[in-house]
């Protein structure tokens, strides 16, 4: 017994003693291996009478399993500081840039044709799209703009040459076309948005070349004036995220359109910028009317029957109001400080039931 | 638009003040661009009395003078001015008052030693002009102490208000003042045109010399003789209302005509008579005759074009212009005074085709009112001899007024059902006839006659508008717009749906969307395949800007040149967006287009910069085309890309070998060079419109999705075949080993040189087997990997690297 007392206190002193799983595995090897020192005293246990024996074998396997927990133990506890150490060694500079990646953006002239669409396609509304080059009727004739109307000449339009003869063609000055393509094609009731490209040949701090528009277009057997102003409310309200925006209707001329009217919304110039809401001033947002029972007829439809509404929202305009965007230019310049500074995060989509103005 | 509150209160009784007036303006529909009191500021000068000047003690340059003012004592006030002198009435200031051409506020001064006590002002120091040579001079009968605004003519606050191209009855201030009257807003006050007897006849007749098919052209005209005229300066009161609306006071004759132009709508010519030969003429001009106008241009004509001529040659472009030579001159004596109709569609093709706009162009071709040609005169005769005296002819009348007549039946009820409220049948009533329209009520609906200045009055829905419009569209009760169905449905067609997802996953992949013009320059069209002659724009906005695009890329190519010379270098941008090659609308298709330039990853403490290459557009195209809906896995490469690609790299992804889905690779350096960007530059196209629509089905369940139990085996080869075997080749191959039991082949290698023979590569692939029943034997596997080896190397003729 002293022998095993004595043993059990060398091999815990050495299994303390070690300096590295390797050290462990020595001692493992000599004490237990096959050739072992403690794998001996277990074979030389056959050499003992029976009662001895029962004795001496419970002793040795309480040392056996003493050392080997005891082995465990170390063994782990090594493990753990060497992955201790092996970690510390592997710090880095956590203040460190992750590795450069760019998200895109979304431009503000998509993003705001989507808030649209999202706000009037609760209301209904179908988007519709048409060509950019219009022939003479599509844009004006068929619109109640006759060709000397004087109305034609503010259009500043951009003419393509046509098959040589008198009919050139145009850059449609305007998204209204598509409400006659549109009727052309069906049968009322319509209830249709078409956003797009508008083109007309001026250039300056206010105006661009090219230009984004989107017409809104009813047509029914009852849809009438106070509809008109009901849906257009609701809407700018919507859009500017006003829930008691201001908005008044002047009369106006638009030939496509009778009774026409332009719509204010209401605004405050106070400590210089620009603010929609509340406030001491009108600022002119759209235009809108009846459309003109001469444009029902020119498309087929019985102006007898049928009548309805349509408006212009200028795109480009709403973006800047909105937004604050403070010159149209800069919209088609595709300057990536720009694009970034006013674009919009992809995951960014508006929806009346998501939210508009995120 | 111009004109004074003073002069609309001429023809509109009213107490209104000027708010009130300029609220209703706009609110009838005649919007209000701007309102200039010019008396602002202005209001405490006062007229004075210089009751004696003389000169300063010390000062060769001064005067000293004394002042009544109205005040209880005169004040001493120094001036410098030259024309100040005993007796004159001016413009006093005292102390205390604020200059607004010198920005000073006055004090009690002492002058070189004698004291002053307030100012006489020039017109600079009022702000109205830049005239300082002397004091403002006033008339001897102006009233001291009255405030000088008054007498000056500038407490008439000036209007400007913008006229819809329909009003052109309102581009004289009688029909702004009639529209105020139907609002509400005061009566209208009733016309002053009675005859004015003729003593003589006229020596001159009139004749239009018109065939049957272009008596339109001036179907009516009235012309008088005036003998014995003194054209001077015009009256105070006349030039101060031309003044205050921005017109240049001439001669008393040639403001009158302004007076009535903008008065009355009524733009009249005035002749010098003595310089008609014979008779007037109005006629078509002959091809090639020429005019001498009053805007001092010589025009040629053409035979579209009325002129007003004597016997022999032009005198007048009529509805337009009069002539320099026949026009009047302070010598002038006899007149010949001429109010005609010319026709609205004539007269703007002439003006349009000599570029020439003049104020009674701007009134003939919006049509001014037939029916008011002999008030006109008379208004305009009874002028004329109020202030330039003279004998008057009879009129001269030759024609008639046009048709102009129009019965317009309106169902009452269309007020509520069009114009959306409800206004009793007798309002209605009301503000037709105050417009000027005849109305008789038959039942349910009003027989109106629309007045003969209102040709913009054509049918019901007008007469809808006349009666909401004057009534107030805030009248108007606003109605909740609501959709037919409880839900709305999809707003979006299936295209349009798929485009706007696109657009968003190419922006989470890190291209920032652009929006470029549709035009860009013509030898930049050229470098991506160029346009037909049909888009080339006529009248381009600039030569930068003259053809329609054929392809996006040249844009966003130039812009991200753009932003690297601003020191934004590796643009990622891309567009969606119309490209044209043709006129037709089936000509003209949607594209998303990418460009990358410069590094594709920037170079950071992970490791170096990478440049963009062909395989990053290809990645993008294939990652949209698969948000698209394409099926990607069925596309096939081919590497026939345009000319604008590199030709060595760039490809087109293809559905069948005909139908051509996206295009991608390094744009062709030839091409970066000629725009002037540096490369590299990487893009891709979709051409949205060839992708097949996705099939409709019946139902949104996905198909049934196995998963399979068993562990994937996979196996590498590598294989040995010429360089110039497409990749895809060997990929083809591998897969079409085992359909079933291959799921995946992954190339994982490609190299040239080492041990390699010359004109050989090696590509190594990592098969991927997927047993689905029961897990594959050595045996197995080793007969699909020799049926693996045995494909590729018959398809590409190579060899198993061994």
């Amino acid at each position: 017994m002293e022998d095993l007392d004595s043993l059990r206190s060398e091999l815990m002193t050495s299994v303390e003693g070690a300096a590295s799983i390797d050290d462990l595995e020595a001692i493992r090897v000599a004490e237990m291996g096959k050739k072992g020192r403690i794998t001996a005293m277990m074979k030389g246990l056959g050499n003992l009478d029976p009662e001895t024996r029962k004795a001496a074998g419970q002793n040795l396997n309480k040392l056996k399993s003493d050392v080997a927990d005891a082995l465990e133990t170390r063994k782990s506890e090594m493990a753990d500081s060497e992955l201790d150490a092996r970690l510390m060694d592997e710090r880095m500079d956590m203040t460190l840039p992750p590795r450069p990646e760019e998200e895109g953006r979304i431009h503000p002239i998509s993003q705001t044709i989507e808030e649209v669409v999202a706000i009037l396609g609760e209301m209904g509304f179908s988007v519709i799209e048409g060509p950019d080059i219009e022939d003479d009727w599509h844009n004006f004739t068929a619109l109640n703009i006759p060709p000397d109307h004087p109305a034609r000449q503010e259009h500043d339009t951009f003419y393509l040459p046509g098959n040589g003869g008198d009919e050139r063609l145009v850059l449609r000055t305007h998204t209204s076309p598509v409400q006659i393509r549109t009727m052309e094609s069906g049968e009322p009731p319509f209830r249709i948005i078409v956003p797009g490209r508008t083109y007309r040949c001026d250039y300056d701090a206010t105006h661009s070349p090219m230009f984004h528009q989107v017409e809104g277009l009813v047509v029914d057997r009852e849809t009438h004036m106070g509809h008109l102003k009901g849906c257009l409310i609701e809407f700018c309200r919507a859009f500017f995220g006003v829930d008691d925006l201001p908005a008044r209707f002047r009369p106006s001329y638009f030939p496509f359109t009778e009774p026409s009217a332009e719509m204010d919304i209401g605004c405050t110039r106070e400590g210089g910028g620009l603010r929609i809401g509340h406030g001491d001033d009108w600022l002119e947002i759209l235009g809108c009317g009846m459309v003109n029972p001469k444009v029902l007829e020119n498309c087929g439809i019985d102006s007898s029957v049928y009548q309805g509404f349509a408006f212009g929202i200028g795109i480009e305009r709403m973006a800047m109001l909105k937004y604050g965007i403070p010159d149209l230019r800069t919209f088609y310049e595709s300057d990536l400080r720009w694009l970034r500074h006013y674009g919009f995060s992809p995951l960014n989509v508006p929806s009346m039931v998501g939210g508009l103005n995120q | 638009m111009k004109f004074t509150l003073g002069w609309l209160k001429e023809f509109l009784d009213t107490d209104a003040t000027l708010d009130e007036v300029v609220d209703r303006l706009t609110m009838v529909g005649l919007e209000v661009e701007g309102v200039e009191d010019r008396a602002t500021g202005l209001e405490e000068f006062v007229i004075a009395h210089v009751t004696e000047a003389v000169q300063h003690p010390d000062a060769d340059r001064l005067r000293v003078c004394t002042v009544d003012f109205g005040g209880d004592e005169p004040v001493q006030v120094v001036c410098g001015a030259p024309n100040a002198r005993t007796g004159m009435k001016g413009v006093f200031a005292r102390s205390g008052l604020h200059i607004p051409g010198t920005g000073i506020t006055l004090k009690k001064a002492e002058i070189r030693g004698v004291e002053s006590n307030g100012m006489l002002l020039s017109e600079r120091e009022m702000g109205l002009s830049d005239e300082h040579d002397g004091i403002i001079d006033l008339d001897a009968d102006s009233p001291v102490g009255t405030p000088a605004v008054a007498v000056m003519g500038l407490d008439d606050p000036v209007i400007e208000i913008a006229i819809t191209p329909n009003r052109g009855d309102c581009l004289g201030v009688r029909g702004i003042a009639r529209d105020l009257a139907a609002s509400g807003l005061g009566a209208l006050k009733p016309l002053n045109a009675n005859p004015v007897p003729g003593a003589l006849d006229s020596p001159i007749k009139v004749h239009l010399d018109f065939e049957t098919d272009t008596a339109d052209a001036c179907p009516y005209f009235v012309g008088r003789y005036v003998r014995g005229v003194t054209n001077g300066e015009s009256p105070k009161w006349l030039k101060d209302r031309l003044i205050a609306i921005g017109l240049r006071p001439i001669s008393a004759l040639v403001d009158i005509t302004n007076l009535m132009t903008v008065g009355y709508n009524r733009p009249l010519h005035v002749f010098d008579a003595d310089k008609v030969e014979g008779d007037i003429h109005v006629r078509l001009a002959t091809p090639g005759e020429t005019l001498l106008a009053l805007d001092g241009k010589e025009y040629t004509l053409d035979d579209a074009m009325t002129v007003i001529g004597d016997d022999t040659h032009a005198e007048a472009l009529g509805g337009v212009m009069g002539g320099e030579e026949s026009g009047c001159t302070e010598t002038t004596v006899n007149v010949f005074v001429e109010s005609a109709y010319f026709d609205p569609i004539r007269t703007a093709k002439t003006g349009r085709k000599l570029n020439l706009m003049s104020d009674a162009r701007y009134r003939f071709e919006r049509g001014i009112d037939p029916e008011f040609l002999i008030d006109g005169m008379e208004i305009a005769t009874r002028l004329i001899q109020d202030l330039c005296g003279g004998e008057v002819s009879e009129n001269v009348i030759a024609g008639a007024p046009p048709v102009w007549q129009r019965s317009i039946d309106l169902r009452l009820d269309r007020v509520r059902t069009l114009g959306g409220v409800e206004i009793a049948a007798d309002e209605c009533i009301r503000i037709l006839e105050v417009l000027g329209f005849t109305v008789a009520r038959d039942g349910d609906t009003l027989k109106t006659e629309a007045p003969a200045w209102r040709s913009d009055i054509v049918d019901e829905a007008c007469l809808v508008e006349e009666i909401i419009r004057v009534n107030g569209y805030d009248k108007i009760p606003a109605v909740p717009f609501i959709n037919d169905h409880n839900l709305p449905h999809t707003s979006y067609s299936s295209f349009q749906r798929r485009r706007a997802s696109v657009r968003r996953r190419a922006a989470t992949r890190g291209l920032v969307e652009a929006v470029t013009y549709s035009f860009l320059p013509g030898a930049q069209a050229d470098l991506f395949g160029g346009v037909p002659d049909g888009l080339r724009l006529i009248n381009p906005i600039s030569s930068d800007l003259d053809v329609m695009r054929p392809s996006l890329l040249p844009n966003l190519i130039a812009a991200t040149g753009r932003n690297s010379d601003k020191g934004v270098p590796n643009g990622a941008l891309f567009e969606v967006g119309p490209v044209f090659h043709g006129e037709t609308p089936g000509e003209q298709s949607q594209i998303l287009a990418g460009i990358r330039c410069g590094d594709m990853q920037v170079r950071s403490w992970v490791g170096p910069a990478r440049s963009v290459d062909a395989f990053d557009a290809k990645a993008d195209a294939l990652a949209l085309l698969d948000d698209l809906g394409a099926p990607t896995p069925r596309l096939q490469v081919f590497t026939e890309a345009p000319h604008w690609y590199h030709p060595g790299r760039s490809g087109e992804l293809r559905l069948g070998p005909k139908t051509t889905l996206a295009r991608f690779g390094e744009v062709h350096p030839g091409v970066l060079r000629k725009m002037g960007v540096k490369g590299p530059v990487v893009a891709f196209e979709i051409l949205l419109e060839n992708l097949p629509e996705p099939k409709t089905r019946k139902s949104a369940a996905k198909p049934h999705l196995e998963l399979p139990n068993l562990h994937p085996v996979e196996r590498d080869f590598a294989f040995v075949v010429s360089s110039d075997t497409p990749a895809e080749k060997v990929l083809g191959a591998a897969r079409g080993a085992d359909k079933a039991l291959i799921a995946d082949v992954r190339l994982f290698d490609v190299f040239e040189g080492g041990n390699l023979e010359n004109g050989m590569k090696s590509v190594a692939i990592n098969v991927i087997l997927q047993p689905s029943e029961k897990t594959l034997t050595d045996a197995e596997i080793e007969e699909i990997a020799a049926r693996v080896v045995e494909r590729v190397q018959s398809t590409t003729g190579g060899s198993l690297r061994t």
